[in-house]
């Protein structure tokens, strides 16, 4: 029912950051079972920035915490550069950012981004270097004593970011990490997402609402579906590297050229405005067929 | 303009207060009140300069008591909600006894506690103080560790955190402004309760004892003074807690 794109590129004798093969998760509540994903089939290759974008609902979180091995899928198979999640998890090869930021209130600015190396037995000089590398890295460097409710929002999240950041991670799990931000600061955190990321070569899943921050940041994105959650398209962005991204691509054709795609892709659920195909609307299966097509089509 | 509204800040209440105990003097002159109804507040004044030992002599003796009987509840409130937080067993085991420490008013037990331990012993007055001060350290404590918010749980497991670790990094310092609530709370009614205890027997010391001797010899000027020194240990209970808080917490939000 999904398309994902073969990998390609050198990094793709590697094993892939991220590796989803008919990824399902149900939960069962009072109400009944709840499908919050269905079949999801995903590869996110290493150093790959990848968006998930979709209706509320629709399982992103859901995958990403399958990934991060905060919950078990109920079928399919899921690799995190070929390990289990678990064993990933254990392993550290991921660092991961919540929609919350998550920061301990108690500690510091520093001391929170310190608390990954703390947990992991790092000696307190390098502790207290590799924080302060991080926090010049994003732009808090003045602020690494203070504490976090002297900040604002998006300066908290900076401080979550570097935190994922700590250990270096090969794969950077990223939930709505820019939602809670005015339009100003959130362009300006991409801008420095884009720049990290360039930096430390880390592949990313991100999950956003946003097309053109999903348009703007990924190399590709992945269009789901709601009710139940599946993957309906994966559009190749191809908009060139992460370090060459600037401000000025957001008035780009091109950028425009994808964002469209986006948009139609999203719209063919059912919510959309009519002028689609018309096998869009109606049931689930009906949608899925849909976007087999629409997914051909790219 | 920080110190102008400092100093308003302090200033109002005092004149509020000094204005309050010259209309209370204007009372008690021009309406002629009889001291047992209410003596003046220059008698008491006087009283409290002319017994200043007596006085102090007792609120030490009664604040011993909360004090000791303050850190027993505290420690035992402590120890217990870190078991029950740990095993439910032990939670469920102790709910009713807590919800009976709660409920039953422990001054009412001094009387058979006496007997128990001697009428000479301060040992009663120690108990019902621990026992007081027991509950709202416990209860609000173990809401504290239990309070561990989702994010931060998703947070240790993400970076494998241990047990040990996960209680270290956010349980305990989580739990802690819950635990000074509780502190406040029990620091002034351990000194309550330690009072009022007084009133049921035992040894002839303390500031309960004193105030209802003192009114039963007609020293009502003097039981007053007496009532203004329990005040004041209670302020200092209450403010050497509130310190502690600060110097805790420090800037927590
Ligand atoms: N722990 C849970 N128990 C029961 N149902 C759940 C649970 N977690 C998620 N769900 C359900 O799974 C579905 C997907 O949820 P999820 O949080 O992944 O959506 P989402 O795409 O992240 O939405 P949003 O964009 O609003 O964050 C929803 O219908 C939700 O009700
Ligand atoms: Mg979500």
């Amino acid at each position: 029912m999904s398309t994902t794109h073969p990998p390609t590129g050198p990094g793709a004798s590697a094993a892939p950051a991220v590796e989803a093969r008919g990824v399902s998760r149900t939960f069962d509540s009072r109400s009944g079972e709840v499908v919050a994903l269905t079949g999801v089939d995903l590869t996110v290759r290493a150093g790959e920035f990848v968006a998930l974008i979709g209706p509320s609902g629709c399982g992103k979180s859901t995958l990403l915490r399958l990934i991060a091995d905060l919950d078990q899928p109920t079928a399919g198979e899921l690799t995190v550069f070929g390990r289990t999640p678990r064993a990933a998890r254990q392993n550290q090869d991921y660092g991961i950012a919540f929609q919350q930021a998550g920061l301990l209130p108690w500690r510091t600015v520093r001391a929170n981004v310190e608390l990954p190396l703390e947990l992991h037995g790092t000696g307190r000089a390098a502790r207290g270097a590799r924080a302060r590398e991080l926090l010049d890295l994003v732009g808090l460097a003045e602020f690494a004593e203070h504490h976090p409710h002297q900040l604002s929002g998006g300066m908290q999240q900076r401080v979550a970011i570097a935190r994922a950041l700590a250990e270096s991670p090969s794969l950077l799990l990223m939930d709505e990490p820019f939602g809670a931000l005015d339009e100003m600061t959130r362009e300006h955190m991409q801008t420095e997402l884009l720049r990290l990321r360039a930096e430390t070569g880390a592949a990313v899943v991100f999950v956003t609402h946003s097309i053109p921050e999903a348009v703007y940041l990924s190399d590709r994105v992945v269009v789901m579906s709601a009710r139940p959650g599946r993957v309906r398209e994966i559009v190749s962005v191809a908009l060139g590297d992460a370090a060459d991204r600037s401000e000025d691509l957001r008035e780009d054709v091109a950028f425009f050229d994808r964002v469209r795609a986006v948009r139609e892709s999203l719209h063919g659920t059912g919510n959309g405005t009519g002028n689609g195909t018309g096998a869009g609307t109606g049931t689930s299966t009906g949608a899925a067929t849909g976007a087999g097509r629409g997914a051909d089509a790219r | 303009m920080r110190s102008v509204d400092r100093a308003r800040i302090l200033l109002a209440p005092v004149l509020l207060g000094l204005l309050a105990l010259a209309a209370w003097q204007a009372a008690v002159v021009v309406l002629e009140l009889r001291p047992f109804v209410v003596p003046s507040p220059t008698a008491i004044a006087g009283e409290l300069v002319e017994h200043a030992d007596l006085i102090a002599t007792a609120s030490l003796a009664t604040a011993r008591n909360a004090f000791v009987g303050l850190v027993v509840g505290v420690l035992v409130a402590v120890a217990g909600a870190a078991l029950s937080s740990g095993a439910r067993l032990i939670d469920e085991a102790s709910a009713p006894l807590v919800t009976a420490a709660a409920v039953v008013p422990i001054v009412a037990l001094a009387p058979v506690l006496y007997t128990m331990f001697g009428a000479g012993a301060q040992t009663a007055r120690v108990i019902v103080a621990a026992i007081v001060a027991f509950v709202p350290v416990y209860v609000n404590t173990l809401r504290g560790l239990r309070t561990v918010a989702p994010v931060h749980r998703d947070l240790l497991h993400v970076y494998a955190a241990t047990r040990r670790q996960a209680v270290v990094a956010v349980t305990l310092p989580g739990a802690l402004p819950f635990f000074f609530t509780g502190l406040r709370v029990a620091s002034s009614l351990a000194v309550i309760s330690a009072l009022v205890a007084e009133y049921f027997g035992g040894p002839v010391d303390g500031l309960g004892k004193a105030i209802t001797s003192a009114v039963s010899s007609s020293s009502y000027a003097l039981a007053w003074a007496y009532v203004v020194g329990s005040v004041l240990t209670g302020l200092v209970f209450y403010c050497a807690t509130s310190a502690l808080e600060r110097g805790v917490l420090g800037r927590r939000p």
